[in-house]
């Protein structure tokens, strides 16, 4: 209070539109602070009790991204915040609400998780919080060196809960293996982004565009131009665990602790899409011939890698980590076919993807997280062999949220792929769009194969699995959506239509 | 001056023109060559004039503590890091004390209550530190 009346006294130069803009990571970081103060004073048998601000905080940014949402048709479709270097559009919206989302099913999923693993900390939940406040910035980054540090923010946050089970080797390599590789990559991306501001001499989005618009008509084919959005693209393509920048994640996903896992595969990699498409389709419109090609490229490498590697795993982590990664083969295939301004369809349905992979991957971890038990590691195919006969419920939604992830109509994520095939159609992509079916036949697979394990065999060990409340609420929840977004996806495509109504007039405006 | 005004208007969408960034450099590479040069001329006229008599006592270590045991490769406790990266942590507070130091008074009274923020996080941080024990040595 008293610091808020300090902020009522002094000339601010910060106006109520730029406290708006930024109420969510504003709240969300208070909530992280307050939550590491409070965890001091806990005794060790209640930690988890941090869970309930957290989702408490959670909600607040909730209601603060709500509030954005309601002013924003009376602001241009637009909160430009603290000199303009946050930008609140419909897309970063968007956004907002599938990171809140997927934080919130993470937390549900994580305090029986800890519990067993013995590792309860108040803490984790507030680096989850923070690596929220690092998502949104990179969501509503206008200016390189405010997305820079949302990324770090994200990453540094990340790099702890991977090895938040300090007794386990493996989450301890996983978490030393992704802070190396993860230093590397952002000092690539550093680079790249130091470039352009080299040649544009400015940091923001909008701006950035200009100025390469005129070099680009100058020469084409600039090779400073050339080498920092190969940098920059590195740098992106490594969060989204895009080939040849994904052999980081089976790792990585392996060694955490899965509720961990479930959140980076999901969260993680939605905000280095959003950041992808704030960057590629914003800042680096100019150049869109010269990274469509590396685009293709990675998209089948992607693919091909994903969906190969996947079919021969044994550990359902690593296996749903392969999976992923053949995901954002898909996804960036929707970035190959559309630009945001003459099609916006495979970027309509990146963001439906986004949406439908965020419960549907999500539910998957969620069902292995409940396979963890004493003395039981429970990500092994083994160790799902016959859930049907012990926990009949999470066998069905396992069922649904596998055929979801295959890309099986009646469920969610059909109308993802169905809108990246559909914008590859309509630009004429004809050749990408059949190898991107193929590929999701051999998807369903191994997906199958995990299906089949759960009702054809018998159970490995006669322990009982047993769903704690949170996990249930998760479980239902996340199933609940799968067959929700599938059954009535008109409400979602409206949603996602209005996030990308942003693109096509302000990006050519700028041109 | 360079006041927040200044910073609105190069944040606007007007400001396109991009400045002539590696005019600005020449000065600094003139700089570093003469700077390279006075330091390799030196070594290499010193090189070129010096007598030259190795012997063992010359190798010794001169004032510069104990001979050296054994090698440096050996585990040693956790807490040196601890220490250090707390020392790190801090010592970067201090680089971003130092600007505002200098731009005090254009800053004003807005940026001492943003710097009143940011410290106070950080002496929060410092606090749970505390609490949680890392900065005693058993």
């Amino acid at each position: 209070m008293a610091l808020a009346a300090m902020f009522m006294m002094v000339p601010s130069p910060f106006g109520a539109v730029d406290y708006r803009a930024g109420a969510p990571m504003i709240l969300l970081t208070l909530f992280a602070l307050g939550i590491l103060c409070v965890d001091l004073f806990l005794p060790a048998s209640r930690k988890q009790y941090s869970a309930a601000p957290a989702l408490l905080g959670l909600f607040a940014a909730g209601l603060a991204t709500h509030e954005i949402q309601r002013v924003l048709p009376a602001n241009g479709d637009a909160l430009r915040g603290f000199f303009g270097i946050i930008l609140v559009d419909p897309l970063a919206v968007y956004f907002f609400y599938l990171f809140l989302v997927g934080a919130a099913l993470s937390i549900l999923i994580s305090v029986k998780y800890l519990e067993i693993e013995r590792e309860n900390h108040g803490e984790f939940y507030a680096l989850l919080l923070a690596c929220v406040v690092g998502m949104m910035c990179m969501a509503a980054g206008n200016d390189l060196v405010m997305l820079f540090i949302g990324l770090e923010l994200m990453a540094l946050s990340s790099y702890i809960l991977v090895g938040f089970l300090r007794g386990n080797k493996r989450s301890n390599e996983a978490a030393l293996k992704y802070l190396l590789l993860g230093a590397f990559s952002s000092a690539i991306l550093a680079y790249g982004l130091s470039l352009f501001y080299g040649v544009s001499g400015t940091t923001n989005l909008a701006v950035l565009c200009d100025a390469l618009t005129q070099r680009m008509e100058a020469n084409p084919h600039d090779p400073i131009v050339l080498l920092a959005m190969l940098g920059v693209l590195a740098g992106m393509l490594f969060k989204i665990a895009a080939v040849p920048f994904h052999m980081w994640a089976p790792d990585v996903y392996e060694g955490a602790p899965t509720s961990v896992t479930g959140f980076m595969s999901v969260s993680v990699k939605a905000a280095g899409w959003a950041m992808m498409l704030r960057v590629l389709l914003f800042g680096l419109a100019p150049l869109r011939a010269l990274y469509v090609p590396t685009l293709v490229f990675v998209a089948l490498a992607t693919l091909l890698v994903g969906n190969l590697a996947a079919i021969t795993q044994h550990n359902l982590k690593r296996l749903l980590a392969y999976s992923s990664i053949s995901h954002v083969g898909y996804m960036l295939l929707g970035l190959v076919a559309s630009d945001g301004v003459t099609s916006r369809t495979g970027i309509k349905g990146i963001l439906f993807y986004l949406l439908a992979y965020t419960f549907m991957n999500l539910g998957a971890f969620t069902v292995l997280t409940s396979l963890r038990r004493r003395n039981i590691a429970g990500d092994d195919i083994e160790d799902i062999a016959g859930l049907m006969q012990k926990a009949p419920m999470e066998a069905i939604c396992m069922l649904i949220f596998l055929l979801s992830l295959a890309g099986i109509p009646p469920f969610a994520g059909f109308y993802g792929k169905y809108f990246i095939f559909l914008s590859l159609i309509e630009t004429g992509h004809y050749a990408l769009a059949t190898v991107a079916v193929l590929f999701s036949v051999v998807g369903l697979y191994y997906y199958l194969r995990i299906a089949n394990a759960m009702f054809v065999r018998t159970p490995a060990t006669s322990e009982p699995v047993t769903v704690a409340a949170g996990v249930n609420l998760a479980l239902i929840f996340s199933a609940a959506a799968t067959i929700v977004i599938g059954l009535l996806p008109n409400i979602f495509i409206r949603a996602v239509d209005w996030s990308v109504s942003v693109l096509g007039p302000s990006v050519a405006q700028l041109r | 001056m360079w006041g927040f005004r200044a910073l609105r208007a190069r944040a606007g969408h007007t400001a396109g023109v991009p400045y002539a960034m590696p005019q600005n450099y020449i000065p600094i590479f003139v700089f570093l060559l003469v700077a390279f040069a006075v330091a390799a001329g030196t070594l290499l006229v010193a090189t070129i004039v010096r007598p030259r008599n190795p012997e063992k006592v010359k190798g010794m270590a001169y004032e510069c503590g104990i001979e050296v045991q054994e090698g440096s490769r050996k585990r040693y406790t956790v807490r040196f890091y601890i220490v250090a990266i707390l020392f790190v942590i801090f010592d970067v507070e201090t680089i971003f004390l130092f600007p505002w130091a200098v731009q005090f008074k254009q800053l004003g009274a807005y940026g001492f209550v943003e710097m009143i923020v940011f410290l106070g996080i950080l002496v929060l941080g410092y606090l749970w530190v505390w609490k949680k024990g890392a900065l005693e040595w058993i």
